[in-house]
């Protein structure tokens, strides 16, 4: 399986970290809602078909990565940084530097 | 009458004589023998015996599908077992010995098996063994005794204990195309992608580039097949864009068109050459993929199929016009189709007589008749065979008039003698990769055979595989196949000219001939016809259930020839047509795999070592080395004589009393820095680090998200944005991936950078009522008084010239430090350390000492904080603050994590003076005959210098108002029993008066 890294290209997926799913909500810290919590912590999604799901780049950058992918076939049909533009601030310019440095 | 080798023909080199052993007896074959053909053409008929009932048995095939002819291949001590003989290159001093015999391959006492054909039945093993005992030979107790046995009976080859000394490599390597075989189909598909300038790879199983080239007896552009295929081959082999892979057998197709192969460089070597792995692993990741595997011949299920001399048609043809070797003098055929009338003519041009052809079928073409009597074979169209007579090898058979359309047998048997009987019984397109690259074969009815998906991945088909059978289809589809995968255009050019005997590859839907006696149709596995009947007659109709409840399929072949066969009479009992029973996915691998190519580097000496700076002072200072994960830590101090015991003993006394040194340079250490790192760790911490003063550090504790502890380490606030996190040697990875999660998924809005700096700080740490005096005589630049260093303070000096940090804690209860330089100043640093230690006593301490004062006082490590604990099974309650939310707050509070009655943390003092053992039981009394009634187990032990006794760290249920009372430790692997006194784990100065000084 391959996952192509938004700043390292494609990459073998011995180089990721499955970090779980991505449809995931955590309740507001401060809650007490036991419900909330324990779906959180436990409850995973698992359909046969496009499933949103987290990856870190744990060999590579350590970015973590929102992927969705086709759990029938592997198929990725799309890769994007959890942190999106917003908030990625100076740690996003750092990696990227980093990968054009090795490129 | 018995085989024998040609005078002439064959690809095998006559002039080069090759000597092995089999079964300790010398032989000699040719350059280009394969063991099966070897012994083949020395007149060896009998190759092993089967799995089950111990059968004589013979080859059935020439190829890699090969489920009788298994031997074990001796090197040296190392013994590789369950090789096909057609597999096995010859070399000189080959030692191959036969396998499931004993005590000898003539003489088996197990084949009284036979005679007890009812009781070893489909399904016996679960029958007889399994469930409750009902009387004295019944249910799983008997198993247990009958084990030995049956184990040494029931089995294939046995594996060895020697360590493996060869060498293996793994390869990742890319390529725009890769064709799987090399028969007609493949050698034209990596031709036309490499005249379209792709990067092409090309690999076959066998040693032999061509596939059916090498034995048919067809000509290709006028010349014999076999020369055309080494025309092409020489041609990719001159070329750079091509790499060809013999002896590679291509095992598995994963995702995104990776494919793993197993190339066996050397095996068919006396002595690999300089440099060569045994075997080479290929990963490789293909942009398409060409399948050219050909297909694999059936045999037909009839009684006394699987006498040695019974052969498939095809497999006689090749043994006949690839290494030159004859079956059998007086060869008989037995069909369902047109192809083995082909293997007729090759073996009477090779020299047999051909003494009958039965064909199922009753009405047969002008042109199998006119190869029949090529052949001068007899024709009995409209008959079976019924029978098979002889021991060790074929004496004759019966035939019967045999009616397709009901299976019903008519008249009278008759006898024909011959020595070799050639079965077809149509054939299987070789679609195992196809299959395992994800897609569900179909089946064909006119082929009687499962053709391969549709693509779900980039793959083509050409030849064999698709269903094609015949030569000039191959290069046509080859081509194509070649050019599409390149993706080239297709333009019009001639094929090749192709001159074969004609053939229908359509078969008659015959499969069994239902006759008195053993039927089989998995010869490795030993399971017949019947065997398939009566697990439907006991219900098992899925074909997932039919097979593990005959184990069906199941053996080192994996049903390579027995699959199809076995589902036909499965569908026939069941009623249904073969399509509706389905098939059953084929999974990697395709062949076995050696278990040294998959680890292949990855073991031994080549694991990533971490050594602290300081390591090779401590090699050169007596350390005893231990690892620890991948690091490696002083374990004790030796001096000569001593004990680790001792050793330990005497470090940890003596750093009690005066004062001792530690290398922890090992602790996880990560930067935390960033205008929001302070409310950060207040997430990630139970207890508050924002209200933590610049130049202090504390102890922190971090839970999961399901409220569960995690890891624990002190954090030191080193400026108003700046922390040094320190977590355990285990959990360094683990915390730091915790963090970047939370940062990157979770809060994303906060401004915190984390980055492991583990490896850029050397770490000592030095403690004992002597270790402030020490650290006086050789810190400038800041005092270490009191006032200037309280309990959890940090300054920075030098020492020896060398920038410091020191920080004030403890983990050995002493009054102690820190002391964090740069990691190329670690030795200089620890070197200044020790000489400055030296008038007081100072003493280097490894791991053994360093857990015998934590268990002393108390602190819980990964052994107590195991991922089952949470903070107040462990007494650490008082860090989870009231006053904010943090990881794993909401979930800390359940039920089940607030019971009376979980493990929670103990100290135990052995009360007989012995010592204790990790992992013993503790029991409230002890029944040394039926172990029972665990109240918990010990975490850590040790013997304590400072209490003169011998104690534990325990979790044990509800251990805290246990405290004062007596249990047992229960021990029975190590035959330790004994009673304990239950204590507070803080066993020594519990006020903590030493460290606060
Ligand atoms: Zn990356």
């Amino acid at each position: 399986m391959l996952i192509t890294c938004p700043y390292c290209g494609p990459r073998d997926v011995i180089e990721f970290t499955y970090q779980g799913d991505g449809n995931r909500e955590r309740p507001d810290p401060a809650s007490q809602n036991f419900e909330a919590w324990n779906a959180y912590v436990y409850d995973r999604l698992n359909p046969a078909g496009d499933h949103n799901e987290i990856w870190q780049h744990s060999g590579g950058c350590r970015t973590h990565l929102r992927v969705v992918r086709n759990t029938l076939t592997h198929e990725i049909s799309s890769v994007a940084f959890m942190r999106g533009d917003h908030g990625r601030g100076d740690h996003g310019s750092a990696a990227r530097r980093k990968a054009e440095d090795k490129s | 009458m018995s085989p024998r080798r040609t005078d002439t023909g064959g690809r095998i080199d006559r002039l080069k004589t090759i000597r092995f052993t089999f079964d300790g007896a010398p032989y000699t074959g040719h350059a280009g023998d394969t063991l099966a053909s070897a012994l083949l053409a020395k007149g060896v008929t009998l190759y092993g015996r089967s799995f089950k009932y111990h059968r004589p048995r013979g080859l059935l095939t020439a190829g890699v599908e090969e489920p009788n002819a298994l031997v074990t291949v001796l090197k040296g001590e190392v013994r590789e077992p369950n090789i096909p003989a057609t597999m096995v290159e010859i070399h000189d001093g080959l030692v191959a010995i036969s396998q499931n015999r004993f005590p000898s391959l003539a003489w088996d006492i197990n084949a009284v098996n036979q005679l007890g054909g009812k009781i070893l039945s489909a399904g016996f093993y679960y029958k007889t063994f399994m469930g409750p005992v009902f009387g004295p030979l019944k249910g799983t107790r008997f198993w247990m005794f009958c084990e030995h046995f049956i184990r040494r009976a029931a089995g294939l080859g046995s594996a060895g204990s020697a360590k493996d000394p060869a060498r293996y490599e793994r390869m990742n390597a890319f390529c725009d195309v890769l064709v799987v075989g090399s028969g007609p189909a493949g050698l034209m598909a990596a031709k036309a992608a490499a005249d379209q300038g792709a990067r092409v790879m090309l690999a076959d199983l066998e040693p032999r580039f061509g596939g059916s080239a090498n034995w048919s007896d067809e000509t290709i552009d006028g010349a014999p097949a076999a020369d055309w295929a080494r025309r092409i081959v020489a041609q990719l082999a001159g070329r750079d864009n091509v790499r060809l892979l013999p002896r590679t057998t291509v095992w598995g197709y994963y995702d995104n068109n990776t494919l793993a192969a197993l190339e066996r460089v050397s095996d068919h070597k006396e002595q690999p050459g300089k440099g060569e792995p045994r075997h080479r692993y290929w990963a490789t990741r293909a942009k398409s993929v060409v399948l050219a595997t050909g297909a694999f011949e059936r045999p037909l299920v009839f009684p006394g199929n699987d006498r040695p001399g019974v052969m498939l048609a095809h497999a006689a043809e090749r043994y006949a016009n690839e290494f030159g070797v004859l079956p059998g003098e007086r060869i008989a055929l037995f069909t369902n189709n047109d192809s083995a009338y082909r293997a007729a003519v090759a073996l009477k041009k090779a020299g047999a007589a051909v003494v009958a052809i039965a064909d199922v079928r009753p009405e047969l073409s002008p042109e199998m008749r006119r190869l029949a009597a090529e052949a001068e074979a007899e024709i009995f169209a409209g008959h079976a065979v019924v029978a098979t007579e002889g021991g060790k090898a074929l004496s004759g058979l019966k035939l019967q008039r045999f009616d397709m359309t009901n299976g019903a047998l008519i008249g009278d048997a008759r006898s024909i003698h011959a020595d070799c009987l050639l079965m077809s019984g149509g054939w299987s397109p070789t679609i195992h990769l196809a299959s395992q690259a994800g897609a569900k074969a179909e089946w064909n009815a006119a082929r009687q055979a499962f053709l391969p998906p549709k693509p779900t991945q980039q793959w083509i088909g050409a030849g064999a595989f698709t269903g094609s059978f015949s030569t000039l289809e191959a290069l046509a589809e080859g081509r194509a196949a070649g050019l599409a995968a390149a993706g080239g255009q297709s333009t019009p050019s001639v094929l090749p000219v192709v001159e074969a005997v004609p053939g229908d590859p359509d078969p008659a839907p015959v499969f069994e001939i239902r006759a008195k006696g053993k039927s089989f149709v998995d010869f490795q596995h030993d399971v017949t016809a019947e065997d398939v009947r009566l697990a439907h007659r006991e219900g098992f109709v899925s074909v997932e259930h039919l097979k593990r409840y005959t184990t069906l399929g199941m053996a080192t072949d994996q049903g390579k020839s027995s699959n199809v066969p076995g589902l036909a009479i499965m569908a026939e009992a069941l009623g249904k047509p073969i399509p509706e029973v389905g098939t059953t996915r084929f999974r990697p691998p395709f062949a076995p795999v050696s278990i040294g190519s998959l680890a292949a580097e990855r073991f031994g000496d080549l694991k990533p070592e971490r050594l602290t700076p300081m390591h090779d002072w401590h090699l050169a200072n007596g350390a005893t080395m231990y690892s620890a994960g991948l690091w490696y830590r002083p374990m004790i101090y030796g001096h000569a004589g001593e004990t680790v015991e001792q050793a330990y003993v005497r470090e940890a006394k003596a750093t009690r009393e005066s004062a001792g040194i530690v290398d922890v340079s090992t602790l996880g250490k990560i930067a935390v820095q960033g205008p929001d790192a302070a409310l950060f760790l207040d997430r990630v911490y139970t207890n508050m680090f924002s209200t933590l003063a610049v130049g202090k550090a504390r102890y922190g504790l971090m839970l999961r998200e399901d409220g569960l502890a995690f890891d624990d380490g002190t954090t030191w606030r080193l400026g108003e944005q700046d922390f040094l996190m320190t977590t355990t040697t285990a959990n360094a990875g683990k915390v730091m991936q915790h963090l970047e999660y939370f940062l990157d998924v979770i809060w994303p809005e906060l401004k915190v950078q984390v980055t492991s700096v583990t490896d850029e700080w050397a770490g000592a740490a030095i403690g004992g009522p002597k270790a402030r005096q020490i650290l006086a005589t050789c810190v400038t630049g800041t005092a270490v008084d009191n006032a200037t260093l309280p309990f959890m303070g940090i300054v920075r000096g030098e020492i020896a010239g060398a920038p410091v940090m020191i920080c004030r804690l403890s983990f050995s209860g002493e009054m102690a430090f820190e002391i964090y330089s740069g990691a190329g100043h670690g030795t200089h640093v620890w070197e200044a350390l020790v000489e400055a230690g030296k008038p007081f006593g100072l003493v280097t301490y490894g791991l053994e000492a360093l857990g015998t004062m934590r268990i002393e006082k108390g602190h819980v490590t990964g052994a107590e904080i195991d991922g089952r604990t949470t903070a107040r099974d462990l007494h650490l309650d008082w860090m989870l603050s009231k006053k904010k939310p943090f990881i794993g707050s909401a979930m800390m509070d359940r039920e089940g994590l607030i019971a009376s009655d979980r493990l929670e943390l103990v100290g135990l003092i052995a009360l007989d003076n012995r010592p204790l053992n990790g992992g013993a039981h503790i029991v409230e009394e002890v029944d040394e005959a039926n172990p029972h009634g665990s109240i918990g187990h010990i975490t850590a032990c040790c013997y304590s210098p400072a209490l003169g006794k011998h104690i534990a760290l325990a979790l044990v249920k509800g251990g805290k108002a246990r405290q004062g009372t007596r249990a047992h430790v229960s021990d029975p692997l190590r035959n330790r029993f004994g009673p304990v006194e239950i204590v507070s784990n803080h066993f020594f100065d519990p006020d903590g008066s030493r460290m606060h000084g």
